[in-house]
């Protein structure tokens, strides 16, 4: 890529200056290479960056996101070694995380003339963040897709991208010179003094880590501000963390999109709805029983899939109960509870939007039987539908018993191949 | 007890319902695309547009509007947590 700063970016880094990414266009951000566990979800290996950015136009200076309050020294010294506070015209908030606002109160302060700009759905975000008195109200713009802010002969102009990973997310574009300020989106937590993609270190799982704690659960937000995105003349993404994207900046895009398409049904090119059927068993019971279950889902239509859970490691289970349309779950009652392996999966499903897949339950008993209905419970809180209601057998099931698993087995599938579209359905039979 | 039907355009799919029933209830009930966050009218995520039946939903409080407002919401948006159905409607995420 063109325009390397001239002197070596890491001493510039390490001697508190803005780093040069385009000429009137400067990093301005804060490095913090001893932190390990960020939002509490998120583990960082060598720590991580808030990046904030400053653009110079012929009417003024913008500044697009701020740095985490512990940071603030650094982030205003950079700023200081660019710009003067009464230059800057523009405050752009990308979204409003305190990793990201921490230093707007002292911003604001130090520069009272510039405006805010933030996303159609951020003022009562704001709000809530900076706790304005009555006297005193806040002042800002909101912006939706396709608002522009000019700076003079360079433009900024927004792109509404809403859950990228807060419901108040925007991306700001550089029209003039191709940059991208996409907040959080195309981030990573990476910290490399070198700054910019082409001098780092390797930083790909970090990339993919970032997408699957932080993105993930948005997916199909992902894809229609992917939708915003991939039409721009793009030189470079700037994020809000990690390195910034000036060398083929387009390679993130496509990773995004990989990352956040194919149902299991797109991926086997056919329409067939998909059940996925997780069991344990001690004996043999429940086994029995799952299996009838699959065999009556197949005969009315479904693409099953059955897995022991005793056999396989959490991840690439929660990666199945993604893509799948409905879940089905068999746990004998042990101690009057169902067993861990089932509670650790059910626990693992924070990251995969869940709302409206189907969900069933089933389980052989000795003299109690509260697995089944604790695991309704559980994909009821999860926001999962519980269209068949759950299956218990005592002990071992007999030619009868199984024909009940097979029959419960073929209404949870019809259930999804029907579909309820169209058709009016009770109240009382959500669940 | 008086029933009423309201239909989630999204996902075309019209469930029946005890008048009174707040449309979030049924919506996350059946997967319908509105989305939440707060659940208690305050943060304005649950924003969704009624096609139809607009007189059919409880009216909006004052702390609704105030809501509604601050998420620059169009004509015959509600927030889903807060709207009770009272009679037919048909609705969609905002
Ligand atoms: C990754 C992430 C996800 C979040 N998800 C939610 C959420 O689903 N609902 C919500 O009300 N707040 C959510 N928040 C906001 C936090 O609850 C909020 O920032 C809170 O003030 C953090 O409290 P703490 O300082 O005790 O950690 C989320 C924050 C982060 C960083
Ligand atoms: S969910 Fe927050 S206002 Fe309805
Ligand atoms: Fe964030
Ligand atoms: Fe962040």
């Amino acid at each position: 890529m063109s325009n390397p700063p001239s002197a070596s970016p890491t001493d510039i880094a390490r001697r508190g200056e803005a780093i040069e990414i385009l000429p009137g266009v400067h990093w301005i951000g804060a490095l913090d290479p001893a932190l390990r566990a960020f939002d509490i979800i998120l583990r960082t290996a060598n720590g991580t960056t808030y990046n904030a950015y400053l653009v110079r136009g012929s009417h003024g200076v913008a500044v697009i996101d701020t740095v985490k309050a512990e940071f603030a020294d650094e982030f205003f010294a950079r700023l200081e070694s660019v710009a003067d506070y009464d230059e800057i015209e523009v405050i752009v908030l990308n979204h409003l995380e305190p990793d990201h606002t921490g230093a707007l109160p002292e911003l604001m302060r130090r520069a009272p003339q510039a405006r805010l700009h933030i996303s159609s759905r951020a003022p009562a975000m704001l709000k809530a963040l900076l706790k304005p008195r009555e006297e005193d109200p806040l002042e800002y713009r909101t912006a939706d897709t396709g608002d522009e802010v000019s700076l003079g002969e360079r433009t900024l102009r927004f792109l509404h991208t809403p859950f990228l990973h807060w419901p108040d997310t925007q991306c700001t574009y550089l029209v003039e010179d191709g940059v991208l300020f996409s907040g959080d989106v195309f981030g990573c937590h990476h910290c490399d003094s070198r700054m910019f993609n082409d001098r780092c270190a390797d930083f790909r799982f970090a990339f993919d880590y970032y997408y699957a704690h932080i993105m993930r659960p948005f997916k199909t937000h992902v894809m229609d501000a992917l939708k915003l995105i991939e039409p721009l003349a793009l030189k470079i993404i700037a994020p809000t963390h990690g390195p910034i994207l000036r060398d083929r900046p387009r390679r993130y895009l496509t990773r995004y999109r990989e990352l956040s398409s194919a149902s299991f049904a797109e991926r086997i090119g056919n329409e067939d709805p998909t059940l996925v059927v997780f069991y344990m068993s001690s004996y043999g019971n429940t086994a029995r029983m799952a299996e009838a279950v699959c065999a009556g889902a197949e005969e009315a239509g479904a693409r099953v899939s059955l897995y022991d859970l005793e056999g396989g490691e959490i991840q690439p289970f929660v990666d199945l109960i993604e893509t799948a349309d409905a879940l089905a779950f068999g746990s004998p009652t042990i101690n009057g509870d169902a067993v861990k392996p089932i509670w650790d999966l059910l626990s693992s499903l924070a990251v995969v939007d869940l709302k409206g897949k189907l969900g069933a339950a089933f389980g052989s008993y000795g003299w109690t039987g509260e697995a089944v209905r604790m695991i309704e419970d559980r994909m009821r809180g999860l926001k999962m539908r519980v269209p068949v209601a759950g299956l218990r057998i005592k002990l071992i099931p007999t030619d009868e018993e199984l024909e009940e698993c097979r029959e419960f087995g073929r209404a949870l599938a019809s259930a999804i191949v029907s579909g309820e579209k169209g058709r009016v359905i009770d109240f009382a039979d959500l669940g | 007890m008086a029933k009423a039907k309201i239909t989630f355009t999204d996902i075309d799919q019209t469930v029946n319902v005890p008048a009174g029933t707040r449309v979030i209830e049924v919506s996350e009930k059946i997967g319908a695309g509105i989305i939440y966050g707060c659940r208690e009218g305050d943060c304005g995520t649950c924003m969704m547009h009624v096609e139809e039946g607009w007189n059919n939903l409880t009216e909006p409080s004052v702390l609704e509007e105030k809501v509604l407002r601050e998420n620059m919401a169009s004509r015959h948006d509600r927030l889903a947590c807060q709207a009770q159905i009272l009679g037919d409607c048909r609705v969609k995420p905002a």
